[in-house]
């Protein structure tokens, strides 16, 4: 077969619909990465206009553009906007995009869940962006503190958009973590293991383990408030057993490593672009690494420093204060290990070079502001000041945005298959990184000067009149650059000539392809043997398009790859990826649906899209089923692969592992909820207990043990070749039994709308029932599978993945009707 | 902390541009993990933490209310978008929107609020406390002199938050004592 027929025959197997059909039912990452960044660009420009808004309204005194009401929506869709619906949605577009190809694989892991995940993101956006252009946009600020944002203090629909619109945004965060997390971890070429992957993938999973650990509170905090808004649970009502110190908890547990959520990833692309620019490798390859393990462990320890001003013990300051500063180490070890690479190297000033000179300054200042407010007598001045605005948008723009600016235009020939051709864009730095400094420069002064962030109008005396109107110009120049550098890169994209194949000598997989990337990615797959493949072998793309590597036969209209063991990148397993479907849209608008009854109080449509997620999510996996045993499938290379059906740890069997980490730390989130109420808010203890009952503790528990043994047993029997049938079922029922004890809880929670006390024993229980009700429709579900023939002692890849959910519901309901029925009788 | 904050970025920025020299570095990359990340990325900043850690733990500590001062005890209520402020010394007394202190004597305040977060800041005398529903923070402060300062709530409030404002008066002892009786000159 010649090259190019291998190239029609796998464009046709991989290719979506053409024309605009195809995005509502693409699953392929090329396209759903392109629309990840695109989408995020809009809102990118959404925000920035914002931004404008604001530096309009604080440039001259008592202005009179905007009063605070319509204020107040403006700067909360700002940060909203930039934080939550541009800053994570480019990193999970951009590795979206990136990450097959970088890692010389096909496609992600879950394909329908990009696309999911995708679609939730843009109808969650979506959603805020209507709420504010019918002016009833949140108004709370962006982190959205209670009592201001309760239903006492924000009547009106408007704190509901935030927290409904963003925990469905939020989907889509926790599901494209799961999908980089399992695919750096599992969909590999051959020979990669985990010391090889090019740095960019390491740097993307810490990111994508942070998300799974780091939003999970802040959703909790979003079901809680809203949970209080719309059916009065008092759990940040100070007078009724709740406080609001738990929302600022929850929210910095999430806020902080955000930050870093939002960095690593553009570090990431400075560890990636640096080095080609500089014709040399990266130095200290292994210490990056560390350096963003630590931070991403340190980022936990943190947050609290985001609440020095709250009263909080002055030990606690103390420990805070350290962890703050300590975080600044393993920065400046990938700090200075740039700069080393710069020196190692012969930096050549190319534009992407251009914005990583501008993230240095940028970042280095926002650094240095950053360990000044961890000094805690400095914060209690500077806090809420327009100095800690200037502070974090110095960390932002300089550790996000320049180094993404560098990023597209790094990758911009790999996207378009160009090369630049006007000169637009070093003029667009200069005024960018200009107005930049300018703007925000004078913020730090303003703010030393007293200025709070978040007025909507000062007066001359104040004597923040000039230094106001030298930010607004600035910011100004500010968006004339980034305008520029839009119209750049459209010029680019529609106008420039053809570039030969990878213009940057660069030395990772993604360059050994035609460009535009084709939709197969790999004609067939590399064996890596180092981590700069293309510096070793400057032909690989022209091999591999020859269908030398590894599944360079396309087969009978199968979207194939493999997958590896996550240490060694030794091929491991053979893996079909599901066609293009619109199932996902589908699914996302149901979800959608869901949300915005309980936006608009249609309460009566809840339950009816609920049913809706449960046959679509049927459906979803029904149509991974095999009626017959697969044989062990060739992948080239004398090499033969036993197929995901049929091994013990299936990529579902990943996916749920990650999922269920996202999951735990909501649930101990929760815990740690219930344990900060008991012990630190006023109005404790509640002027009822639960009444504790042993029999229904002692039922619930043994549903909660059985459960697990007997899929423990049906796996058992099931690769012995006996029916599994019957174990299944038991097992089944045990976590029915379990949901039960779980919802008399729920019915005997002592007045859940009087006390903190009663509206958390009423959250525990719905998260103890809602579990074992997903336990049991996949016990069901296997069991149908069973019953139709689609397992077998081979093909029994849905047994691990069944049991993983029922230990998980066995373990956290357990502890649900302990420390339910314990409280009770403690009291 | 200014000046070594622009003392650290100088040195980065110079060796930013060091880099873009013609003459490179020679040497093993073991020998340059050593020098750019032992001892610029780990040591260095080590170093300067450290130093500042302790000097901000220490200006912290000497913050921090004591016990076994006699201090003046005032209570300071926040609603949105007034202050109240109310006296032991003088239980009857309540001035709203203006805090009466003396001077040259520790003052408690004891910040409480009647409905969302707000915060105390009068920047001159100390730095911002919050006012947190159902707890009571309370916040050290002296005044050197007497005089008028100027405070503010700290911690956005909603529509009012612009102008929420309010005003400490420190009174020498004998404006004091006539404050407390209620008779102020």
């Amino acid at each position: 077969m010649r090259a190019l027929e291998r190239h029609r025959k796998l464009s046709a197997i991989w290719a979506s619909e053409t024309g605009f059909r195809g995005w509502f039912s693409t699953v392929n990452h090329n396209d759903l990465g392109r629309m990840f960044l695109f989408t995020a660009f809009l809102f990118f420009i959404i925000g920035g206009l914002l931004a404008m808004l604001i530096r309009v309204q604080l440039a001259t005194p008592h202005s009179a553009f905007a009063g605070p009401e319509i204020y107040n929506q403006i700067f909360t869709m700002h940060g909203t906007v930039m934080m939550f619906l541009f800053a994570i949605p480019t990193f999970e577009g951009l590795a979206i995009y990136l990450l097959p190809k970088l890692l010389g694989t096909r496609d992600l892991a879950f394909p329908r869940l990009t696309a999911y995940g995708f679609w939730c993101y843009a109808f969650g956006g979506t959603m805020l962006i209507v709420a504010m252009v019918f002016g009833i946009a949140p108004d709370g600020g962006w982190f959205m503190y209670p009592p201001l944002s309760s239903a006492i203090h924000s009547p009106g629909i408007n704190a509901d958009f935030w927290l409904i619109g963003i925990t469905f945004v939020e989907i889509s965060a926790i599901a494209a973590a799961v999908e980089i997390t399992v695919s750096v971890l599992k969909y590999r070429a051959p020979g990669m293991s985990l010391e090889k992957m090019p740095i960019f993938a390491w740097y993307a999973l810490v990111t994508a383990l942070m998300i799974l650990t780091g939003f999970p509170p802040l959703i909790l905090g979003s079901v809680l408030l809203e949970l209080e808004r719309a059916f009065g649970l008092p759990f940040f009502q100070a007078d009724l057993g709740g406080d609001s110190l738990l929302w600022q908890h929850l929210f910095w547990l999430f806020g902080h490593p955000e930050v870093y959520i939002i960095f690593l990833p553009a570090a990431g692309v400075i560890s990636t672009v640096l080095p080609v620019m500089c014709r040399t490798t990266l130095l200290g390859y292994g210490w990056i690494v560390s350096a963003a393990l630590a931070l991403a462990f340190l980022s936990f320890g943190l947050w609290v420093h985001h609440m020095f001003t709250t009263g909080i013990p002055h030990l606690g300051l103390a420990f805070f204060s350290a962890a703050s500063t300590l975080v600044a180490v393993p920065t400046g070890v990938q700090i200075f290990a740039w700069i080393g690479t710069m020196w190692k190297g012969r930096p050549e000033l190319h534009l992407p070079m251009l914005h990583i000179l501008g993230f240095f300054v940028t970042f280095v200042i926002g650094g240095l502001t950053g360990v000044m407010v961890a000094v805690v007598p400095f914060d209690w001045q500077a806090h809420d000041t327009a100095f800690i605005t200037a502070h974090l948008h110095y960390v932002l723009f300089g550790g996000f945005v320049f180094p993404i600016f560098a990023g597209i235009y790094y990758w911009l020939p790999h996207f378009t298959g160009r090369r630049q051709f006007f000169r637009l864009g070093e003029l667009a730095f200069a005024l960018v990184f200009s107005g930049f400094h300018i703007t925000f420069l004078a913020m730090h002064w303003a703010g030393l000067l007293g200025q709070r962030r978040r007025i909507s109008a000062y007066a001359p005396e104040d004597g923040w009149t000039t230094i106001n109107l030298i930010s607004s110009v600035g910011s100004f120049i500010l968006a004339i650059g980034i305008a520029m550098i839009l119209i750049d890169v459209l010029l680019h994209v529609f106008t420039a000539r053809r570039s030969r194949r990878n213009p940057w000598n660069a030395s990772t997989l993604e360059w050994a392809m035609i460009t535009p990337a084709p939709a197969y990615t790999f004609a067939s797959l590399p064996q890596v043997s180092s981590r700069d493949p293309l510096a070793r072998e400057p032909e690989l793309a022209t091999t591999l398009a020859r269908g030398e590597g590894f599944l360079g036969t396309p087969r009978d209209g199968l979207r194939e790859t493999l997958a590896v063991d996550s240490a060694s990148g030794r091929p491991e397993m053979h893996v079909l990826y599901p066609a293009n479907t619109r199932l996902p849209i589908i699914m996302s608008a149901v979800t959608g649906l869901f949300f915005l009854s309980l936006l608009l109080k249609f309460y009566w449509i809840v339950p009816l899209a609920l049913a809706g997620v449960i046959v679509l999510a049927w459906k979803w996996v029904r149509s991974l089923g095999l009626r017959d045993d697969p044989a062990m499938q060739p992948v080239g290379h004398d090499l033969n692969l036993p197929s995901s059906a049929t091994v013990e740890r299936a990529p579902g069997w990943w996916g749920s592992v990650f999922l269920l980490t996202a999951n735990g730390t909501f649930f101990a989130a929760l815990l740690f909820g219930f344990a900060f109420l008991w012990t630190v808010a006023p109005g404790w203890p509640p002027p009822v207990w639960f009444t504790p009952s042993v029999a229904e503790l002692a039922l619930g528990v043994a549903g909660a043990v059985i459960a697990p043994l007997a899929m423990r047993r049906a796996i058992r029997r099931n690769r012995a070749g006996d029916a599994p049938l019957f174990s299944v079922l038991i097992a089944l029922s045990g976590s029915a039994v379990l949901g039960i004890a779980c919802a008399a809880l729920m019915l005997r929670a002592p007045a859940p709308t009087e006390h903190a006390y009663g509206s958390t024993l009423l959250v525990l229980g719905g998260y103890g029932l809602f579990h074992a009700i997903i336990a049991a429709l996949m016990g069901g579900f296997l069991a149908r599978q069973i019953r139709c023939g689609y397992t077998s002692a081979k093909r029994r890849a849905a047994f691990p993945i069944v049991a993983l959910w029922v230990k998980y519901t066995s373990i956290t309901g357990a502890i649900i009707l302990l420390a339910a029925h314990l409280s009770g009788m403690l009291s | 902390m200014l000046a070594g904050a622009a003392a650290i970025f100088g040195l980065v920025m110079i060796l930013l541009g060091l880099s873009f020299r013609n003459r490179r570095s020679s040497g093993e990359e073991a020998g340059q993990i050593r020098v750019w990340i032992l001892g610029l990325g780990l040591g260095f900043p080590a170093l300067v933490l450290g130093a500042l850690l302790a000097y901000g733990l220490v200006i912290g500590e000497r913050l921090v209310p004591r016990q076994g001062v006699e201090a003046v005890q005032v209570s300071a209520q926040a609603r949105r978008w007034e202050w109240r402020f109310t006296y032991a010394d003088a239980p009857a007394l309540e001035t709203t929107g203006v805090l009466h202190i003396p001077a040259g004597r520790p003052v408690d305040i004891a910040i409480t609020t009647a409905d969302v977060i707000h915060s105390f800041w009068v920047p001159r005398l100390a730095g911002k406390l919050d006012a947190i529903p159902g707890h009571t923070n309370t916040l050290r402060l002296e005044a050197d002199a007497p005089g008028t300062y100027q405070g503010v709530s700290a911690e956005f409030s909603g529509a009012g938050y612009d102008g929420f404002a309010f005003e400490v008066v420190v009174h020498d002892n004998s404006g004091w004592a006539a404050f407390l009786r209620g008779q102020p000159e």
